[in-house]
C-alpha cells in the first residue's frame, strides 16, 4: 500500500513509519505543523511543533529511507482544536484535544488529503492495536494506550488507520527506536496539551476568555462561599485552586460539582456528591453488535474503567453504572469496551453531557 | 524512492533557479585547488600560490561581468552579498549623513534582501519601502523617479533584483539605476539568477553594488561576490582579517572561488548558445503545459523573462501536493520560497503582483538550465496532467469541514 505516516518528531512515529516500510508498505512521511507561530525548541517535555520537533522528523525520515514533507495545518488545527478547546470550556464543558485532533485533524484533514493524493492510509505512534479483524483495541501497554482518544473514530477512518505499536510497549519501541539508529530514541515524552506551552490551561483560557468573575456556591446549602475570575478555568471534580475563604462545616474538601456558564457560577460540594451512575452522553459512534450491552466503560483519558448497561441509539448513549464513579465531565468521551483476553476492544464511544446519581448513597 | 540522494539519471531535474549542477570543469578546477595548501594571506610561497588562484579568479569574474578586479568582494554566497550590500550601504551613508535613513527596495526582492530591509528597520531606525510591482512583477521606473523626485535627499541606498528567483521577470536595472545615480543613491541589484542568462555588464548597468553566486551558474555553493564600484563605501558585516578590501573579512575559500570564476566565466562566455536552446525547451515547456491544462496560468512576463523560467498557477490546486505527486515521480520542480520549518508560504512575489491567496499557493516553478533536455521536458509533461487532475481532487481539502 501506499501509506502516509504522520511524524511528530517524537519516538512512536518514528519507529511506527519505520515498521510501515519493513511491513512493506510505501511509506511518505509528512509532519504536521500545527502552530502559527512555532517555538524553536521544544521545552522539557511540553509544546509540540517546534522547529527542532520537524527537524527530528525529518532526521527520523532520512534514517528509514522515506520521502519527507512538512504539511501546513495550523488553520485547520487551530479551527477544530483550539478553537473547539476554548469554546468547550466556555460552554462549561471539559473537551480532550487529543481526541479531537484525532477526529478532526490526523484522520480527517490529513487522511482525506492523502486519499486525495493517492495514498492508501495513514499510519501513526498511537498506542493501541488494529488488526486484521478490524477490530480497535487497547495496547498492550495499558499505561500507554490511546484507544480512549482513537474510539472517536469512524469504521471508514478506521478503515484506513494503521497502528503499528499496539503490540509493543513503550519500552520496547524506544529499544527498537535505539537499534534503528534513530536520533528520537530518547526524546522524553510529551505531555499536557501541545498548544499550550508553558502548561497553563487556566491562563491560557483567561488570554482567550478574559477575566469573569462568578460565584463559587455550596451545592447543598446555595451559599456562597466565593469567587472566581472565570467558571472556565474549573473542571467537574476538581479540588485545587478553589481558594475559598469559608471553610466546610465538617472540615473536609470540597469539589468543584458543576459549572453553569448562564450564571457563570462554579457549585461545589464535598467528595461524595460527585458520584454518578447514570451517564448520558451525544454524538455515538457505535461499532458494538447490539443496542444494548454489558460492558466497561472508561470515562476520562486514563481513567478506571466500570462495568456498566449502555443503551444506544442514533442520536445518544446511556450508560447506567455498576457503581458510582467520580469526576465525570460533561465534554469528555465515555468508550465502551469489551474485556478480550487479546486486548480490550472498543464498542464505540460518545460525549458525555451529563452524569446523575440515580441510586441512593450507601 | 528514497528520502536519499536520488540518481541523476533517474530524475528530471526542474529547479536550477534553486541550485545548479556543478559544470565538469568547474568541479574539476576546485579538486585540484582543493589539493593545494596554502591561506591566500600567508606571505611564504604556498600562500603566494593560493594568493595567485585567488587574484586570478578576482580578474576572470571581473573580466566576465564588466567589473574591474578591484570590485570583486568575494563571500560566503548570495544572502551574505546582500546583506553586506544592503546593511553596509545604509549604514555608511547614514553615518555620513543622518538624514540618509531610507531603504527601498521591490516588494519582489529575494528574502536575503527583504529580510535585511526589514531588520534595519526594526533595529537601525531606518525608513524602509517596498516599491510595488506590476502584474508582471515589474518596478515601475516612472514610479520609481517620483520616488527619488520626493524622497531622494534621503534615501540611503536602493535594492532591485536583476531578475525574478520566481517567476524570472526581468527589471529595468539600467534605467533604475540611472534615476538613483543622477540623484547621487547608490543602487544595489541582486544579479544571482541573471548572471549566464542575460547579459550583465556592471560598468554598463550604472549599479553600485551586484550580487552574484557560485551555485546558480553551475559552480559550488558557499561562493558568492558582491561587485562592489571604487567608490561606494560600504560598513562591514564581519571583522576580522580584513581580507577583502577591508570590507570582508574570513580566509578566503581558494577551491571554492577558482571554482565559482570557472563557472562564472564558462556561463557567461557559453550565454548565447545557452539562451537560444535553453529558452526554445522553456518555450516548448511553455506550450505544452498550457495545451495539456488549458486554465493553467502562466506568470510573469511572457516574454522579457529568464530563458529557463517557467512559472505557473494551476487553479484549485494546492503547489505542495503537486510537488509531492511530481517527485515520487522524479520530477523535481518548486513552489517557490520555503521557510525553515519546510512549511510552503505563499509567495510574497505572486502576492506583489497581485495574485490572489489561492493563486499564490497553486503555484509551481520550473526551471531549466545547462544540463536540461528534451526528455526532460517529456517527463513532466507526462505526469503533470494526471498530477494536477490528482491535487484538484486533493484540493478541497482547505475548505471549512
Amino acid at each position: 500500500m501506499r501509506v502516509l505516516a504522520a511524524m511528530s518528531g517524537g519516538v512512536d512515529s518514528a519507529v511506527a513509519a519505520a515498521r510501515a516500510r519493513d511491513a512493506g508498505h510505501d511509506v511518505t512521511g509528512v509532519h504536521l505543523a500545527l502552530a502559527r507561530n512555532p517555538q524553536t525548541f521544544r521545552t522539557g517535555a511540553r509544546g509540540c511543533c517546534t522547529l527542532e520537533d520537524s527537524r527530528d522528523a525529518r532526521r527520523a525520515a532520512d534514517v528509514i529511507g522515506i520521502p519527507f514533507y512538512v504539511w501546513d495545518m495550523a488553520e485547520e488545527f487551530h479551527d477544530s482544536v483550539v478553537d473547539d478547546f476554548v469554546n468547550e470550556y466556555a460552554a462549561g464543558r471539559t473537551p480532550n484535544p487529543c481526541l479531537r485532533c484525532n477526529e478532526k485533524i490526523k484522520f480527517a484533514a490529513v487522511l482525506d488529503r492523502a486519499v486525495a493524493l493517492g495514498f492508501d492510509a495513514v499510519v501513526t505512534g498511537h498506542h493501541a492495536r488494529l488488526g486484521a479483524d478490524g477490530l480497535l483495541r487497547r495496547s498492550v501497554d495499558l499505561a500507554k494506550d490511546q484507544s480512549y482518544v482513537l474510539a472517536v473514530l469512524t469504521r471508514a477512518q478506521l478503515d484506513r488507520a494503521i497502528f503499528p505499536l499496539g503490540d509493543s510497549t513503550k519500552e520496547r519501541v524506544r529499544a527498537e527506536a535505539a537499534e534503528r539508529g534513530l536520533a528520537v530514541a530518547d526524546k522524553p515524552d510529551s505531555h499536557d496539551i501541545c498548544f499550550i506551552a508553558d502548561g497553563d490551561t487556566r491562563g491560557f483560557l483567561e488570554s482567550r476568555l478574559g477575566s469573569a468573575p462568578g460565584d463559587i456556591v455550596d451545592g447543598r446549602t446555595g451559599e456562597r462561599l466565593g469567587t472566581h475570575n472565570g467558571a472556565y478555568g474549573f473542571t467537574v471534580g476538581q479540588r485545587k485552586g478553589l481558594d475559598l475563604r469559608v471553610p466546610a462545616a465538617d472540615g473536609r474538601p470540597r469539589y468543584v460539582l458543576s459549572i453553569t456558564p448562564v450564571t457563570n457560577t462554579v457549585t461545589v460540594g464535598p467528595r461524595e456528591d460527585l458520584e454518578v451512575d447514570v451517564v448520558t452522553a451525544d454524538r455515538p459512534i457505535w461499532h458494538g453488535p447490539a443496542e444494548s450491552v454489558t460492558c466497561e466503560v472508561q470515562l476520562r483519558a486514563h481513567g478506571e474503567v466500570v462495568p456498566a448497561a449502555v443503551a444506544v441509539s442514533p442520536d445518544a448513549l446511556v450508560a447506567t453504572l455498576a457503581s458510582p464513579m467520580r469526576g465525570v465531565a460533561a465534554g469528555q468521551a465515555i468508550v465502551a469496551y469489551r474485556p478480550d483476553p487479546e486486548g480490550d476492544i472498543v464498542l464505540g464511544s460518545a460525549t458525555i453531557t451529563a452524569g446523575s446519581r440515580v441510586s441512593s448513597h450507601a | 524512492m528514497t528520502g536519499g540522494r536520488p540518481k541523476l539519471e533517474a530524475m528530471a531535474y526542474l529547479d536550477h533557479a534553486a541550485t545548479t549542477p556543478m559544470l565538469p570543469a568547474a568541479l574539476d578546477a576546485y579538486v585540484a585547488a582543493a589539493r593545494e595548501l596554502g591561506n591566500p594571506s600567508s606571505l611564504h610561497a604556498a600562500g603566494r600560490g593560493a594568493r595567485r588562484l585567488v587574484e586570478e579568479s578576482r580578474e576572470r569574474i571581473a573580466a566576465a561581468l564588466g567589473a574591474r578586479p578591484s570590485e570583486v568582494i568575494f563571500t560566503g554566497g548570495g544572502t551574505e552579498a546582500d546583506n553586506l550590500a544592503v546593511k553596509g550601504i545604509f549604514w555608511a551613508r547614514r553615518d555620513a549623513d543622518q538624514r540618509l535613513r531610507r531603504v527601498v527596495a521591490s516588494a519582489v526582492e529575494h528574502h536575503a534582501v527583504l529580510d535585511a530591509v526589514d531588520w534595519l528597520g526594526r533595529h537601525e531606525g531606518a525608513d524602509t519601502a517596498l516599491q510595488p510591482v506590476d502584474a508582471a512583477g515589474r518596478v515601475d521606473p516612472e514610479a520609481f523617479a517620483e520616488l527619488v523626485r520626493a524622497h531622494g535627499a534621503e534615501i540611503a541606498v536602493v535594492s532591485v533584483q536583476w531578475a525574478n528567483n520566481e517567476v524570472g521577470t526581468v527589471q529595468p536595472v539600467a534605467e533604475l539605476a540611472a534615476l538613483a545615480a543622477a540623484a547621487g543613491i547608490p543602487f544595489h541589484t541582486d544579479a544571482v539568477q541573471a548572471v549566464g542568462q542575460v547579459p550583465v555588464d556592471f560598468a554598463a548597468s550604472g549599479a553600485a553594488a551586484l550580487t552574484l553566486t557560485g551555485h546558480k551558474v553551475g559552480g559550488p555553493v558557499g561562493v558568492g561576490a558582491l561587485l562592489l564600484g571604487r567608490d561606494v563605501t560600504c560598513t562591514p558585516l564581519l571583522h576580522g582579517g580584513g581580507q577583502e578590501r577591508d570590507v570582508r573579512s574570513g580566509t578566503l575559500d581558494t577551491p571554492g572561488v577558482v571554482a565559482f570564476a570557472t563557472a562564472v566565466e564558462a556561463a557567461v562566455a557559453g550565454r548565447d548558445e545557452h539562451v537560444s536552446r535553453v529558452a526554445a525547451l522553456r518555450d516548448d515547456l511553455v506550450e505544452r503545459v498550457c495545451a495539456a491544462i488549458p486554465d493553467a496560468i502562466y506568470n510573469g512576463d511572457p516574454a522579457d523573462r529568464l530563458p529557463g523560467n517557467a512559472h505557473f498557477s494551476f487553479p484549485g490546486c494546492e503547489g505542495d501536493a503537486l510537488l509531492l505527486l511530481l517527485d515520487a515521480q522524479g520530477i523535481y520542480c518548486s513552489t517557490g520560497s520555503a521557510c525553515s520549518a519546510g512549511v510552503a508560504q505563499p509567495s510574497h512575489v505572486l502576492l506583489a503582483m497581485g495574485a490572489d491567496d489561492p493563486r499564490a499557493r497553486s503555484s509551481l516553478r520550473f526551471s531549466l538550465g545547462h544540463d536540461s533536455t528534451k526528455a526532460d521536458v517529456d517527463a513532466l509533461l507526462a505526469a503533470l496532467p494526471g498530477a494536477v487532475e490528482r491535487a484538484r481532487r486533493a484540493g478541497a481539502w482547505k475548505t471549512p469541514r
